[in-house]
């Protein structure tokens, strides 16, 4: 065969007369001349122990036959929980965020070329601030974990006070991840006990816990055991009056059904925005929703924000531009708010096209089906012998926790997991329940078989 | 010059476009399910029952034709050249979106047993290996969202291997004044005070002067080779040596990794610890302003201090792991960026150790061809004037006029192609701050550097006019925007 010239697909200016033509006007005699002002004693000096590159078809063949081992939907049935959750991402979302105008764009720093991403994200701050009662909401952060770690460090800077109360019924995940985000801070975490058979948070143990020296406390509204806290008025009127800030963490599907935490008083709202239109993803990429009652706290807040203006030349033409920059790492450096730079515009589109196409009607229905669902099926699961389904005696949203008699949590988890049903995620020791127990979600995505299968799959495993 | 006009929809709010009585997606129900509970509100607490939320009622159609034209005002890298300095928006090829698009991918949950998740899990463990290999680094934890994310992972692991080695005292990071803001900011985060390292006249930071400013309250440096100004850091292993022998440790900023490629790693240069932006050197979609990824890597003494959790392979195959000894704990909810790490891995795998050194040998030529193609006189090289380029360039606008380099980034717009990045670095007057990446043909380095040229002509002789004319809005009054500043609608 003869020996081909080297061409590649992602490398327009490969050929040898091209390289030769840049290179002249460079002024330099060969493409090694140009690195010439790296130190001999740094340089490489070797090939990548890399596999050589491979064609386009030979790379998805590979992958997608790797990918396909994955035991996932729609061969699999998913009611994990937790923080990410399996919910139908409608087709026409899809097709919004597959606009290469959107993907392939960066941070609109050139605001007249880049309309489009910034009325799109300021439509995302306005819908959320509808859906959460908020004044203000950044146009997203990481994750749920990650805003939740960005709030409590908020809440530390804006109280100056260094305790920190945590809801014992939260996520330890997200707990942990607090804990990295504040720990340069020298922030005490403290966690507020949560009550045994009810599954939600005890009002006195946050009473004796809270003192003039506590920055904030953090529940989530529907917390860890799927439970919603009905009792959130109260906790967030009493850690108001010690003058601490209240940040509440939700899965927004939720609030279809549940009041807005804005009803309730909450000052910083923060959650995963995955269930807006968004795949699980294997965790990520996912959205970081961050919130704040009002325009005051917003002057404190990490991340983006956009604005609503005009052009400068036609007071009639509406635009829109990034606003309170002067909070932010490019401007700020050390004194910013946060390290926050690029973020999750395209999953903040995401979850603006998902509201808009719910609706309010759509919406609603959504929360009507997923938590018949969910009723449905901690009532299907209830029915096996040596299980308690629900453990907690609290109103539940989408998740539930079920406890087993005699069965390891672990084993039937991997067992479950063995006859193509992924589900009951180990609720960990540190919880104390006392018993064995897993987390159980269910959506609008489970069909009344898919409920029977897992039913007679957990028959099985225990 | 060619015409460009962008489209210029007069678009409503979406929620002016709403009308009672429309829905865009029906949601499922189950009839034997609906029937057995009426009113499923009611098992929600009274007191936590809301009536409803105020969204927009719309059909499909509508939503999809207020986005579609929303996207229509938006310039991206599959419409035009995009070079943003230090964003290194090369074109991300298509295969990545069709196979992150799969069930596996999409579907996949993040607490899923490993044994459901190999096929995933086998590509993390390759991709882990094959950044270690780039960067000379030992092992990576995968986990980290975004560059700046990545970055404060990486101080924070100085900071406690620090204090778990005698060095809990050390609380001064050193960052030179061309650094990006993120390095100042995620060094604030996590605790540490901040002393700028200055550069000299050819844009290089000096071992002597790092020397100088090194005590026993270092901690370490946070260094971006090559720097912000496209040059490459002649005395980065000196400047290592200078912090080690202090008592510090070196982190590498991968934001220029693109320039580096094959060629020279942060590992041989004396770097502890490094991020890469995968969104930018590894090809995966900007997304407007995200997602990202920044996966940390380390060498072997700071490896048990990775965050969590990191990909490990044993006898039954691939995990996650979340037990590392010293770790510095998570910063994110689940594994990482999955599906932006999957696209890294595929583009890793279609170039290839040749392909990958290519792509940093015609960044780099790209950079110093498009850099010579501009008049000097124009645009003169504020640092480092016989030094060659690497992934981008950096020139003043020479002009008398306050906002000359604003000017011209809003003149490029009307010529259909992106501005550079403006006013950084901080520490060049007036800075454009051009990188073209790999991607760029030839001609398209030809028509951006005349358009340059033919914009600065027109702003000397004072007949640029008012600057954006062609984009869907002419320029957007900022100022307007803070005072009085609305950040939602009420409607």
């Amino acid at each position: 065969m003869r020996d081909a010239p080297r061409r590649h697909p992602l490398l327009p200016n490969l050929d040898e007369a091209l390289v030769a033509k840049m290179l002249e006007k460079a002024g330099a005699e060969s493409i090694d001349e140009l690195f010439s002002d790296i130190p001999q004693d740094v340089r490489l000096g070797r090939k990548l122990r890399l596999p050589e590159g491979a064609s386009e078809y030979e790379v998805r063949r590979e992958v997608q036959a790797r990918l396909a081992q994955n035991r996932t939907p729609p061969g699999t049935l998913c009611f994990l929980g937790g923080g990410v959750w399996p919910h139908y991402v409608p087709a026409a979302v899809e097709s919004i965020t597959s606009r290469q105008e959107f993907y392939t764009a960066y941070t609109p720093y050139q605001a007249e070329i880049s309309q489009g991403m910034l009325q799109s994200l300021f439509e995302y701050q306005s819908l959320m601030c509808d859906l959460l009662g908020m004044e203000a909401c950044n146009s997203s952060l990481y994750d749920w974990a990650s805003a939740a770690g960005e709030a409590v460090r908020m809440a530390g800077r804006v109280t100056g006070r260094k305790r920190v109360l945590l809801a014992g019924s939260s996520g330890l995940q997200r707990r942990s991840v607090i804990r990295t985000y504040t720990e340069p801070m020298g922030l005490k975490l403290e966690t507020v006990a949560f009550d045994r058979t009810r599954g939600t948070l005890d009002l006195d143990d946050l009473e004796q816990k809270l003192g003039e020296d506590v920055a904030c406390l953090y529940v989530e509204n529907p917390n860890y055991f799927g439970v919603i806290e009905d009792g959130i008025a109260e906790l967030v009127a009493k850690a108001r009056s010690a003058g601490a800030l209240s940040i509440v963490g939700v899965d927004p599907i939720s609030l279809s059904l549940v009041k807005e935490p804005g009803a309730y008083g909450a000052d910083i709202v923060v959650g995963e925005g995955q269930p807006l239109g968004i795949a699980m993803n294997y965790g990520g990429p996912h959205l970081g929703i961050f919130a704040v009652r009002d325009i005051k706290l917003a002057r404190s807040m990490p991340g983006r924000l956009i604005g609503l203006t005009t052009s400068a030349s036609d007071p009639t033409r509406k635009a829109f531009a990034m606003v309170l920059q002067a909070r932010e790492q490019h401007i700020r450096r050390e004194a910013a708010t946060s390290n926050v730079c690029t973020n999750q515009s395209l999953m903040a589109l995401a979850a603006a096209s998902y509201l808009s196409l719910l609706g309010k009607e759509g919406f609603r229905s959504l929360g009507e089906t997923v938590i018949s669902n969910s009723h449905y099926a901690a009532k299907r699961l209830s029915q096996i012998r040596g299980v308690t389904s629900p453990h907690f005696r609290g109103a539940y949203f989408k998740e539930f926790v079920v406890s087993y008699k005699k069965a390891k949590a672990e084993a039937v988890f991997r067992r479950l997991a063995r006859k193509g049903v992924l589900a009951g995620y180990p609720v960990a020791k540190s919880f104390g329940l006392g018993s064995e127990a897993g987390t159980f979600c269910v959506t609008e995505v489970h069909s009344r078989d898919d409920i029977e299968r897992l039913g007679a799959a957990l028959e099985e495993a225990l | 010059m060619k015409r460009f006009t962008q489209a210029a929809w007069d678009e409503p709010l979406i929620n002016e476009l709403s009308r009672p009585g429309r829905v865009g997606n029906l949601v499922p129900t189950d009839r034997q399910i609906k029937s057995r509970f009426k009113d499923p509100a009611s098992l929600v607490p009274p007191s936590l029952r809301r009536d409803s939320v105020n969204l927009p009622e719309l059909s499909e159609l509508q939503v999809l034709r207020h986005f579609n034209r929303l996207s229509q005002m938006n310039f991206s890298v599959e419409l035009g050249m995009y070079p943003l300095g230090s964003c290194t928006m090369k074109y991300n090829p298509k295969v990545s979106e069709m196979i992150a698009g799969s069930d596996g991918m999409k579907h996949a949950h993040p607490l899923q047993p490993a044994e459901t998740a190999q096929g995933l899990l086998s590509i993390f463990y390759e991709l882990e290996r094959y950044l270690s290999e780039i960067t000379g680094m030992s092992r990576f934890s995968l986990s980290t969202a975004a560059g700046a994310q990545g970055e404060l992972a990486g101080v924070l692991m100085i900071r406690k291997y620090l204090m778990d080695h005698g060095g809990a005292g050390r609380d001064e990071i050193l960052v030179p004044d061309s650094a990006h803001g993120t390095n100042p900011a995620s060094a604030a985060m996590a605790g540490f005070k901040v002393v700028k390292v200055p550069s000299d006249e050819d844009g290089q930071v000096r071992a002597k002067s790092v020397a100088e400013l090194c005590s026993e309250k270092t901690a370490g440096m946070m260094f971006t080779v090559p720097n912000t100004l496209g040059l490459f850091e002649g005395e980065v292993a000196e400047v290592s040596s200078a912090v080690h022998r202090a008592g510090g440790l070196m982190y590498y900023d991968g934001a220029n990794m693109n320039a580096l490629l094959g060629r020279a790693r942060p590992g041989d240069m004396g770097f502890d610890v490094v991020h890469l932006n995968l969104h930018k050197t590894f090809a995966t979609p900007h997304g407007g302003g995200g997602p990202g990824a920044g996966p940390v890597g380390v060498t072997r003494k700071l490896a048990e201090y990775l965050p969590v959790p990191v990909v490990s392979k044993g006898k039954t195959g691939y995990s996650l792991d979340y037990d590392l000894k010293h770790s510095i704990g998570p910063l994110k909810g689940f594994v990482g960026n999955s599906a932006v790490l999957l696209r890294a891995y595929i583009y890793i795998r279609l170039l290839g150790a040749s392909g990958l050194a290519d792509v940093s040998s015609l960044a780099v030529l790209a950079a110093n061809y498009l850099w010579k193609s501009l008049d000097p006189d124009a645009f003169p090289a504020s640092h480092g004037k016989g030094m060659r380029r690497k992934h981008e360039a950096v020139v003043s606008v020479k002009s008398e006029l306050p906002g000359a380099a604003m000017s011209v980034a809003k003149a490029v717009l009307d010529y259909g192609m992106h501005a550079p990045t403006v006013y950084f670095p901080l520490i060049v007057h007036e800075a454009l701050m051009i990188e073209p990446t790999e991607s760029e043909p030839l001609e398209m380095l030809d028509e951006y550097a005349a358009a340059l040229n033919e914009i600065y002509g027109k702003l000397k002789d004072g007949n640029l006019g008012e600057v954006p004319r062609n984009t869907s809005v002419g320029k957007v009054d900022e100022v307007k925007a803070s005072h009085p500043m609305t950040l939602r609608v009420h409607w």
